[in-house]
């Protein structure tokens, strides 16, 4: 197991609830999408599991390892192989893209390398790589601030492929972006995965992105998980009851209730891996 | 019934600790108005502005002697690298401590995890420290410094870097943690290290504000270098106080102008930086 959560509970500090009873085990590997309505826990599962909060209640192992028995320097070690895209980019906006990409190694580096790396970037080629994953190789040296809301998404997401974490989290992680340049994100988050052998969670709005990319759901609903359920398992009926507290029109990608599940197995199959650079895409 | 809900629930629940802290602020204020025997009215009663206009009229015409001028120059070089040596000092004292302080730089309140107590102690300890360094007037330390080390800049120096090393540790801090932290946060969470945190996550959103208080400090230590002067620590304050002893008017207010000359140069410095860094 790379990942096992035993009946975790986190209560935030201002007494707000956040998550209950919540058990998942993770192999090695694996591809989790976690959904539900505003609210749910969704980013506070993402964060008990990055090692970011504690919980509360319950037993967390971590990439194996229980990370709130660590001494400083080995949650340190455990933190560098945790990726975590978060919904909204935390990059200071006058920092240049390749510099925002090259921080996803700073749990790697020493102190040296990285404070050299300010004076001249440390491995320039290795920024525009993850950046040419997602289609923003030519804005390298440009600043953050020149950005679309869209394009620092994306180099959020390229700072953690640049990373090559074991376990990737990703919180909502193409909220920003048009369903095209979503599906294709997500895909490349997928292919890294695939190619490093990372496991991979990611709590998706759009039910139909999560069920094409996802081979298990996971619904969450008032910080308890509702269902845990192999994608091809997950019904119609479930996912309305999921988001009944949002209306009875289901959170999607392209507003397209075909992509939706009533005879979903094949809609799965065909999902390929579509490369984000592909000609005339800009 | 359900009125009376309804008008309690579209009240502002914080409006009563806003009304109680003004009205706390008026209660502390006057109090310390009289005591302070802020009497404004008192300036312009004819006796004492006939007392400030014959202090102010010996100050006329500035002297523009070629000596005292070259005596000037001097003393402005001499004033100049006190503030510059004495601020570049208290820097190196200052961002340690500031790395510190700063909350949003520590690894262990994430979770919270681990040594979380033993890292708010080395916090306040640090606070502390900071506060026992500007606590002390420059003034002071620099009379205690003439005696040790005899007149001269040397002890202007030393002074400047302790107290300013107290505030600039501080006030880092505060500029620090007043912008967004989670670009640092989210980055200790990716395990990476105190200082690559600083300088990847904190540092570019507020490299501007941090340059134009440096650079502001830099502008009090040449005016505090002119009252440690005045005890024997060089500078223009040792030239002033020489032609105040003289009772020589218009030297004192050459000098005054060459202030004015200094604070328009930091402030023309600081409009640099902050263009350069924005």
């Amino acid at each position: 197991m790379t990942l096992s959560l035993d009946n975790i509970g986190l209560v935030h500090p201002n007494g707000q609830r956040a998550l209950q009873r919540v058990s998942l085990a993770l192999r090695s590997g694996e591809r989790v999408a976690v959904i539900g309505p505003s609210g749910a826990g969704k980013t506070s599962l993402l964060r008990v599991i990055a090692s970011s909060l504690r919980p509360s209640e319950g037993r967390v192992d971590t990439l194996s390892v229980n990370p709130w028995q660590l001494s400083a320097h080995a949650l340190r070690q455990l933190r560098s192989r945790i990726g975590f895209i978060h919904q909204a980019p935390p990059i200071p906006p006058r920092l240049r893209v390749v510099t925002a990409v090259l921080a996803g190694r700073l749990g790697h580096w020493p102190t040296w390398k990285a404070l050299l790396s300010l004076a001249y970037p440390g491995d320039i080629a290795g920024a525009r790589e993850a950046l040419q994953r997602l289609d923003l190789a030519d804005r390298l040296f440009d600043r953050c601030d020149q950005l679309s809301g869209g394009q620092l998404q994306r180099v959020g997401i390229a700072r953690v492929l640049y990373q090559q974490p074991e376990l990737l989290l990703a919180d909502e992680p193409v909220s920003a972006l048009d369903p095209s340049l979503a599906d294709a994100a997500v895909g490349e988050l997928v292919a890294h995965g695939n190619a490093h052998g990372a496991t991979l969670v990611a709590s998706l709005h759009a039910v139909d992105l999560a069920l094409k990319w996802f081979p298990r759901i996971v619904g969450m609903r008032s910080g308890e998980v509702s269902f845990d359920l192999p994608a091809t398992q997950v019904t119609r009926a479930m996912l309305h009851q999921l988001y009944a507290t949002e209306g009875s029109v289901l959170p999607t990608q392209g507003n397209d209730p075909g992509a939706l599940p009533t005879h979903r197995a094949e809609g799965r199959s065909t999902a390929k891996i579509v490369p984000l650079s592909r000609p005339g895409c800009r | 019934m359900s009125s009376t809900v309804a008008s309690r629930l579209d009240r502002d629940p914080q409006a009563r600790a806003r009304a109680t802290g003004l009205l706390i602020a008026a209660v502390v204020l006057w109090p310390m108005l009289v005591l302070a025997e802020f009497r404004p009215a008192a300036l312009f009663e004819a006796g004492n502005l006939q007392v400030m206009k014959g202090f102010l009229s010996s100050f006329m015409p500035p002297s523009t002697s070629i000596e005292f001028l070259g005596l000037l120059l001097q003393a402005t070089l001499q004033t100049l690298a006190i503030a510059t040596a004495g601020i570049a000092l208290s820097f190196l004292i200052a961002v340690p401590l500031a790395l510190a302080v700063t909350h949003s730089l520590s690894v262990s309140r994430i979770g919270p995890g681990r040594g979380r107590w033993r890292g708010e102690g080395v916090r306040v300890v640090v606070r502390m420290l900071l506060a026992l360094l500007r606590a002390i007037p420059e003034v002071v330390w620099a009379l205690v410094f003439v005696r040790a080390l005899g007149l001269g800049p040397g002890a202007g120096v030393l002074a400047l870097a302790i107290t300013y090393g107290g505030m600039l540790g501080k006030v880092y801090a505060e500029i620090l943690e007043s912008g967004d932290t989670r670009p640092a946060r989210a980055l200790l969470e990716a395990g990476s290290g105190r200082l690559a945190a600083l300088f990847y996550g904190l540092v570019p959103g507020a490299a501007q504000e941090l340059a134009s208080y440096t650079v502001y400090r830099w502008e009090c230590a040449v005016r505090a270098s002119v009252v440690m002067g005045f005890v024997g620590a060089g500078g223009l304050g040792q030239l002033m106080d020489q032609s105040m002893k003289m009772l020589n008017g218009g030297e004192a207010s050459t000098i005054l102008l060459m202030f004015l000359v200094l604070v328009m140069l930091a402030d023309l410095l600081s409009a640099a930086l902050r263009r350069l860094l924005a």
